[in-house]
């Protein structure tokens, strides 16, 4: 029995730690199948974690802060596809632009408003995202394998879990059963071929980074209005790029994006778990080693075990019609 | 009664400094085939992208149906009934026959209705057209006869009236182009218009009706094509009369002085590309290699000249082993024993682009005398070098100091050419001679090639232009797949039965 609820508890942190880097992932699939790299992700994740704790904090309500989250991080994809789509510049370079940026700015804007560096002020209940219980979740706890299912995992998380969740059925549909899912793949794989259909190749570029935007800023408010009750300094913790090896790992498509989230954020529930556990044979595993595994693993799953991964044919490059 | 279907007027279009198009005038008549030749540059496939909707015109007007348009972008000029096959075909490699076509104008947002409609309508359209497209197949894993078939029914989806062919039968083998023309008479008596843009005079005289001559930016003469011929054609083309044929005498063959034995190379992916081939050049004659691009050619040619390594077989030179798996002498080791390479990409092999015209001409010998001494190379001997040898293969402009890729691919394969044909090579293995070379510089580099036969070097002569195999070879071998299917002498052999061969079905 406590093998099982040990299980329930890896399974229920698992979806949780996940959440971040499923949005993450899903907007970078919109960014990436419409040709544009975005290694931004982690930046705009931290910004959206930033001003999703400051707006929640000035207006006092949670939603007003994601949803100025949402134009922050829609605001950089613009400036991303500003440089890289409409200018032309190396996409890369861009990014890397951006996530300096935030870094800085995070800090900087923190410690003029709030005059602690790099801290936000601590959120009321009233101010930010808390657990929700699903209904008849205390009624059925009792009830064998059900009870544990529906009130140990699935009940009680914030609601950017279930969003998460949600958000990649509905990017599968987007992506591959509507109109403007196949002009997005197309115009990552031949933008010639989308501009001598009539569409407006750079148009349909900056729509993906709009939608990226959008994404993207749930999982930044995740982070600062829901599972923690500020924002620090570099809270965003390299998730954006766990995020983008998920999604490459992921081969660009939404189901295997979200496998590869969750095998991440399990490894992460484990680790946490495992921390001064003793295991048999082995003893304790140190700390700082049992950390490294989710990292480690991004490595060699990336080295060695993704197979062919076929990147969007046009990543990377920018349009140039005329010669 | 013949009515206009499209008409240009003062259409003119710089790009920078170079004016691609100058004060076009240009009717096209409703129900005809219309060729627009000339050479490579000559602004053809700008002209169409202007049509097209691709690029704007700097000025000019151009009415469809007598009724003037203003054509912004090709959406502009898809819904007035204009459509484009391209040289480069606008096809999304992973997506379906049917997500290729129904792109951008899919006619609603959720897939559903429209996508049942336009199935029926495009099975409808196939069995018009005679055109045997199936709809669910991924791009890739179509040939390129077929993927242009996909290109053309994507234009009658979107209901064209006028179909702009851009240089359509580059890529295909004989039998594929006699589909294709079989398709394009067929588009023509449902009463459809064709603008076909050609360098190649044969099918301006088997399909149009109407030709117009384009010439360095500007039309130079509309004909009908039944009161002119290739060499009048030819003429107009170029500014001056041109040889279509080259004159070379019978081959003085010498001995064997290359020999290949059970070649077998793999490319970089570890495909094997080349199986088990056995080739014997001898001095003096031209053996041709005929074959569709991407059947092992470029791999074969590579090994051959010390750049990738054998798999198994041997290769000889005048007898002597130069290369097997356990041993491959690198080129600059072949150069010393007299061979020579042309590579088939000029642009990324054979030249470095952002060099200039000198330093390239001097490439590989720089570090000799008398471009070189003790490491410090000689401007002035090198200039006056380059200078004469510009002179004596007629590279324009004759500017040493010029950036290479400033020059016309004909110039540049000049400026490959001189170099290594200065050594005087015994053996010479050339690819793609005269690919995006205008006509000119073809009969000149023709002439040199036979010129060097003549000298009694051996050549082997790679290439996709059935034409070009036919005029220059003494012999010609057919590759397909990675094996030589088929070895022929030239006289004795027709280019249909070149063509089997290299379909792979003889």
């Amino acid at each position: 029995m406590e093998f099982l609820s040990d299980l329930a508890s890896i399974t229920n942190s698992t979806l949780r730690i996940s959440t971040p880097l499923v949005f993450a992932a899903m907007a970078g699939i919109f960014a990436e199948r419409s040709g544009v790299i975005d290694f931004s992700l982690e930046g705009k994740m931290l910004m959206a974690a930033f001003v999703a704790a400051v707006g929640s904090y000035f207006f006092g309500n949670p939603w007003a802060g994601l949803l100025m989250a949402i134009i922050a991080c829609v605001s950089l994809s613009m400036l991303h596809g500003f440089a890289s789509v409409t200018h032309k510049g190396d996409q890369v370079v861009s990014c890397v632009a951006i996530n300096i940026l935030i870094i800085g700015l995070t800090t900087a804007l923190a410690a003029a408003w709030f005059g602690q560096a790099g801290l936000t002020p601590t959120l009321t209940d009233d101010q930010r995202f808390l657990e929700i219980t699903l209904p008849f979740a205390d009624a059925l706890r009792e009830v064998p394998i059900i009870g544990l299912i529906y009130s140990d995992i699935l009940s009680g998380h914030y609601i950017f879990v279930y969003l998460a969740y949600l958000s990649v059925p509905i990017v599968y549909w987007i992506v591959f059963k509507t109109s403007f899912g196949l002009r997005v793949r197309a115009v990552g794989e031949n933008p010639s071929a989308v501009d001598t259909a009539g569409i407006n190749v750079f148009a349909m570029r900056y729509k993906a980074l709009a939608i990226n935007g959008v994404l993207i800023a749930f999982a930044g408010a995740h982070l600062s209005t829901a599972v923690n009750a500020n924002f620090f300094r570099e809270m965003s913790a390299g998730r954006g790029y766990l995020a983008l090896a998920a999604m490459i790992f992921g081969k660009w498509h939404p189901k295997t994006a979200l496998l590869a989230c969750l095998l991440f954020g399990f490894t992460d529930a484990l680790q946490i778990r495992l921390q001064g556990v003793e295991l048999p044979a082995i003893g304790t595993i140190p700390v700082q080693l049992i950390q490294a595994v989710p990292y480690v693993l991004t490595v060699v799953l990336l080295a060695g075990f993704v197979g062919k991964a076929i990147a969007p044919r046009a990543i990377g490059q920018p349009y140039i019609k005329e010669r | 009664m013949v009515s206009p279907i499209l008409q240009l007027t003062n259409i003119s279009k710089s790009f920078g400094h170079v004016q691609a198009n100058k004060n076009i005038n240009l009717t096209i008549n409703k129900g005809t085939i219309h060729g627009i030749i000339g050479e490579n540059g000559a602004g053809k496939s700008t002209l169409m992208s202007i049509v097209y909707g691709l690029y704007q015109a700097d000025s000019g007007t151009i009415k469809v149906n007598e009724k003037e348009i203003k054509l912004k972008s090709p959406r502009d000029s898809i819904e007035n009934g204009i459509g484009m096959v391209h040289q480069h075909f606008m096809l999304v490699e992973n997506f379906t026959v049917l997500e290729n076509i129904v792109l951008g104008f899919e006619g609603e947002v959720v897939f559903g209705k429209n996508l049942e409609k336009a199935k029926i309508d495009l099975k409808n359209l196939c069995e018009t057209y005679n055109l045997n497209v199936d709809l669910d197949s991924v791009i890739s894993d179509l040939s390129v006869g077929f993927r242009q078939r996909v290109e053309i029914l994507k234009s009658l989806y979107r209901g064209a009236e006028v179909f702009i062919l851009d240089e359509p039968t580059g890529v295909l083998t004989p039998q594929e182009v006699d589909e294709l023309f079989k398709i394009l008479r067929s588009l023509k008596e449902e009463g459809k218009t064709i603008v076909l843009i050609t360098h190649k005079l044969n099918e301006i005289m088997d399909l149009t009706s109407e030709v117009s001559v384009m010439r360095q930016g500007e039309i130079v003469g509309h004909t009908k094509t039944e009161t002119t011929n290739r060499e009048k054609l030819a003429e107009m083309m170029v500014g001056r009369s041109v040889l279509l044929r080259i004159n070379k005498s019978k081959t003085k063959r010498g001995d064997v002085a290359f020999r290949v034995e059970n070649l077998t190379v793999k490319d970089d992916l570890d495909v094997t590309r080349v199986k088990n081939i056995n080739l014997e050049i001898h001095a003096g004659e031209i053996l041709g290699l005929a074959g569709v691009t991407g059947n092992g050619q470029t791999e074969l040619l590579e090994a051959l000249s010390g750049i990738r390594k054998v798999e198994s077989g041997e290769i000889f030179l005048n007898g002597e082993k130069i290369s097997d798996s356990s041993e491959l002498l690198n080129p600059r080791e072949l150069k010393e024993k007299g061979l020579a390479h042309i590579p088939e990409d000029r642009q990324r092999m054979g030249l470095v682009t952002d060099f200039k015209a000198s330093e390239n001409l001097i490439f590989g010998y720089h570090d000799q005398e008398p471009y070189s001494k003790s490491s410090i190379m000689n401007e002035n001997k090198i200039l006056d070098y380059s200078k004469r040898v510009m002179e004596e293969y007629d590279v324009r402009p004759r500017s040493p100091h010029l950036m290479t890729s400033n020059f016309s691919g004909g110039n540049q394969q000049k400026l490959i050419l001189s170099r290594e044909l200065n050594e005087n090579p015994k053996i010479l293995l050339i690819g793609q001679p005269t690919r995006g070379v205008d006509i000119g510089a073809i009969e000149f580099i023709h002439q040199r090639l036979i010129d060097m036969r003549d000298k009694g070097a051996a050549i082997l002569l790679v290439s996709v232009e059935l034409e070009e195999i036919l005029s220059l070879s003494d012999r010609i071998a057919v590759m397909f797949d990675g094996m030589i299917v088929g070895e022929r002498v030239n006289e004795d052999v027709t280019d249909r039965e070149l063509g089997l061969l290299m379909a792979g079905v003889a």
